[in-house]
């Protein structure tokens, strides 16, 4: 059994100087604190951004009501862990961040009403959101007619660069070749099964895991689509048993995988036996708080990000967090890709030394961001992330342990030749 | 598909998925049957069907981390208990939801769908606000969860024949209450003639608030076993509402039996297809199968003949 009992919280004053501290190893990053007074308003804003002489206004677009609320309320407290701090060593240009947070409501016209409004009456200098393709396909034409520029961070199938997007999740190929790769090598993968939700991320991402398993020669024995909500798996799952995979290969999302692994479960597969082995791209450790850590344990998931990644910056960053959120919050992939976007809007603004939308756009590729949780990133010309990818192997207790790294960051390829 | 199976493992097949269809089968029945109470009984169209199961379903969460932390003693049955509060909570709040609401609303059927349906809204934003966003996980006894191995190949899951156990049970609490009941009596003859019945001396305004509450109770039990099989958020119940309405529109509104039988033909459709093709293309096939049906038959499967 997990323990549920809810740790006391620290009174407010040792609260405060924890946070500090952990905002500490931030300050002297990009050469200490800057004076808003250098960089006066009329010169680094030149197109009527929402830039004061101590102030700078940006907008925080997310689902908080619907039923994307599930995954996106991660995002908005990462986005604005990342604020507050970014705040407290000093601001962007010497000026503080304000945000103005409009709901999606998981409605994706809503999603472009409002990041209209946020553009056009606002006139915010950056926008952090969206989280379904659905959603950034719905703003897209919203922020290349008023040239917006938005950071969003989900892992998404590719086929997309907008001038106007910065794309701080991975694209499908990073998500997809290093696991497939692994499993291949590690585990002597010979047979795949792919399962996934009915829409275009898991078909998009199926068709390019597809394409790498021919090219590895090894073999595809099915490969199944239900619909979004589905909860009824035992069919697949009997399915499953008669063909025998190597691996499950399951890209199943929201409410259904809950259902999927419990019944995986209750059918008779245990997955620390790993026969057959699975492997996923969609369950984070957030969707685990709702399958139940015992249900899911012994799976693989490929990811960019755990919250249990051994190194430093990851323990600031989760200390911070659960600091400002408390300490039974759980951080998955997205969660620390949408920590990424403010920082990276910084450091675009503070290399440009200006707010203007065409300047940051400049001088975003090739942007490093030295003190990500997930370690190293940077900003590739395509606007995507280099990063590294990762396996991870689901523990009882909701977390995974991270069990293969590639060595180099992998190049974001949103238009993959070959795998199309 | 003989080809490339064994005997064996072909008639492993056809027993998987008999139970897989069975467990089907228990899942449908149990979710419908209190939607049928509801619209076959009062013909109200209850949109909060969904949002009555989850209460039923963050009960049982809520059992189960009492539990835990109280008496982990009673761990390996909570889950029994959990099932009874399930049911009087969800079944007090839809009496209280009957007398605010819908019985301002029987003469107007059309408003009803409306009204229930902004409460299903108000209900998926107060689950949001009181137990957040994100999913919960809800734990379960480690008895309830794995399987029986009847062969090398057939195993049967636990929560699958404990959902059909209590599917049976309550069927037969349901008929017993329906059919041979003098409360029954009194709600069958208000379906059938309320002005009548009401002449004769029935207080038509407590059968049907009972009725009301009788139908979310039966929804919270369901919405309590499904923690077994499915997940516990604020919108999961919108996952199931389609499939419900599905079996009770096709079964003949005003019919228990019907929904029985259509939960059975749907079920099984829907679990051959699904091995033979893919998900989304088997629901489309039985989708299709239903609406051709419900052409010839508009009443559905079943049909009561009675007068209004």
């Amino acid at each position: 059994m997990s323990d549920d009992t809810p740790r006391k919280s620290p009174i407010a004053t040792r609260r405060q100087v924890l946070a500090g501290i952990s905002a500490l190893p931030f300050m002297g990053m990009l050469g200490g604190k800057v004076n808003a007074a250098d960089y006066p308003t009329a010169e680094v804003n030149t197109t009527g951004l929402a830039v004061t002489d101590d102030k700078v206004t940006v907008g925080i677009l997310h689902s908080v009501t619907g039923t994307m609320a599930i995954s996106e309320t991660g995002s908005v407290q990462a986005e604005k862990l990342a604020i507050k701090q970014i705040n407290d060593m000093g601001g962007v240009l010497g000026r503080q961040i304000d945000f103005i947070q409009e709901d999606g409501a998981s409605d994706w016209p809503t999603f472009a009403e409002k990041a209209k409004k946020l553009l056009v009456q606002d006139k915010v200098a950056s926008v952090m959101g969206c989280w379904t393709s659905a959603s950034r396909k719905a703003v897209l034409p919203v922020f290349e007619q008023y040239n917006g520029m938005l950071y969003y961070p989900t892992f998404y199938e590719g086929l997309e660069e907008s001038p106007n997007v910065i794309y701080t999740g991975q694209e499908a190929t990073q998500q997809i070749i290093a696991g497939i790769d692994w499993v291949a090598q590690n585990k002597g993968a010979k047979s795949f099964y792919l399962l996934g939700s009915d829409y275009i991320w898991p078909r998009t991402s199926n068709k390019i895991a597809r394409k790498h398993i021919d090219k590895l020669g090894l073999e595809v024995v099915g490969e199944e689509y239900y619909p979004l909500g589905h909860t009824q798996f035992n069919s697949v799952i009997n399915k499953i048993k008669l063909r025998k995979p190597d691996v499950i290969y399951a890209i199943i999302v929201g409410g259904s995988n809950v259902a999927f692994y419990k019944q995986l479960k209750a059918a008779g597969i245990d997955m620390t036996k790993e026969k057959p082995l699975l492997l996923t791209i969609s369950v984070t450790e957030d969707e685990i708080l709702g399958i139940g850590g015992e249900n899911i344990v012994g799976a693989y998931a490929c990811m960019k990000y755990f919250q249990s990644l051994p190194n430093d910056n990851n323990a600031e960053f989760v200390t911070a967090f659960k600091e400002m959120w408390g300490e039974e919050i759980v951080i998955g992939d997205v969660t620390q890709a949408a920590y990424l976007g403010p920082w990276l809007w910084k450091m675009a603004v503070e290399k440009a030394g200006s707010f203007d939308i065409d300047k940051v756009r400049e001088a975003s590729p090739g942007i490093e961001f030295t003190k990500a949780p997930e370690g190293y990133v940077r900003i590739h010309e395509n606007h995507h992330l280099w990063s590294k990818t990762r396996v991870g192997h689901a523990l009882d207790d909701g977390q995974y342990e991270v069990v293969f790294e590639t060595e180099d960051l992998v190049e974001p390829d949103p238009f993959p030749e070959g795998y199309q | 598909m003989i080809g490339d199976y064994t005997l064996v493992e072909f008639s492993s097949i056809l027993a998987m998925q008999g139970f897989a269809g069975l467990i089907l089968f228990s899942v449908f029945v149990l979710m419908a049957l209190g939607l049928a109470i509801i619209f076959g009984q009062m013909g109200v169209i209850n949109m909060a069907h969904g949002e009555f199961m989850i209460l039923g379903a963050y009960v049982t969460w809520l059992c189960s981390h009492f539990v835990t932390a109280y008496v982990p003693a009673l761990f390996p049955v909570y889950f029994f208990v959990a099932m009874a509060l399930a049911f009087l909570v969800s079944g007090a709040l839809g009496m209280l939801v009957e007398w605010a609401m819908i019985r301002h609303l029987y003469k107007r059927p059309l408003d009803t769908l409306l009204a229930t349906w902004g409460l299903s809204l108000i209900l998926q934003q107060l689950y949001r606000s009181v137990f957040g966003a994100r999913e919960v996980g809800v734990s379960l006894p480690d008895w309830m969860m794995g399987s029986i191995a009847l062969t090398d190949i057939i195993e049967v899951p636990i929560n699958g024949i404990f959902v059909m156990v209590l599917t049976m049970l309550i069927s037969l609490g349901v008929f017993i209450l329906m059919f041979r009941s003098a409360w029954g009596r009194r709600v069958r003859a208000v379906v059938q003639n309320r002005a009548m019945a009401g002449a004769v001396g029935i207080n038509t305004k407590k059968v049907d608030r009972v009725t009301f509450g009788l139908g979310c109770g039966v929804a919270g039990v369901a919405g309590s076993a499904f923690t077994m099989i499915g997940s516990t958020g604020p919108t999961a119940g919108q996952l199931y509402i389609v499939d419900t309405f599905l079996v009770v529109v096709f079964g003949g509104a005003a019919s228990l039996i019907g929904t029985i039988a259509s939960a059975f033909t749907i079920s099984q459709a829907q679990s051959t297809m699904e091995f033979f093709m893919s998900g989304s293309m088997a629901k489309v096939l039985t989708l299709l199968t239903v609406v051709g049906i419900l052409m010839l038959r508009p009443e559905g499967l079943f049909t009561l003949k009675m007068r209004r």
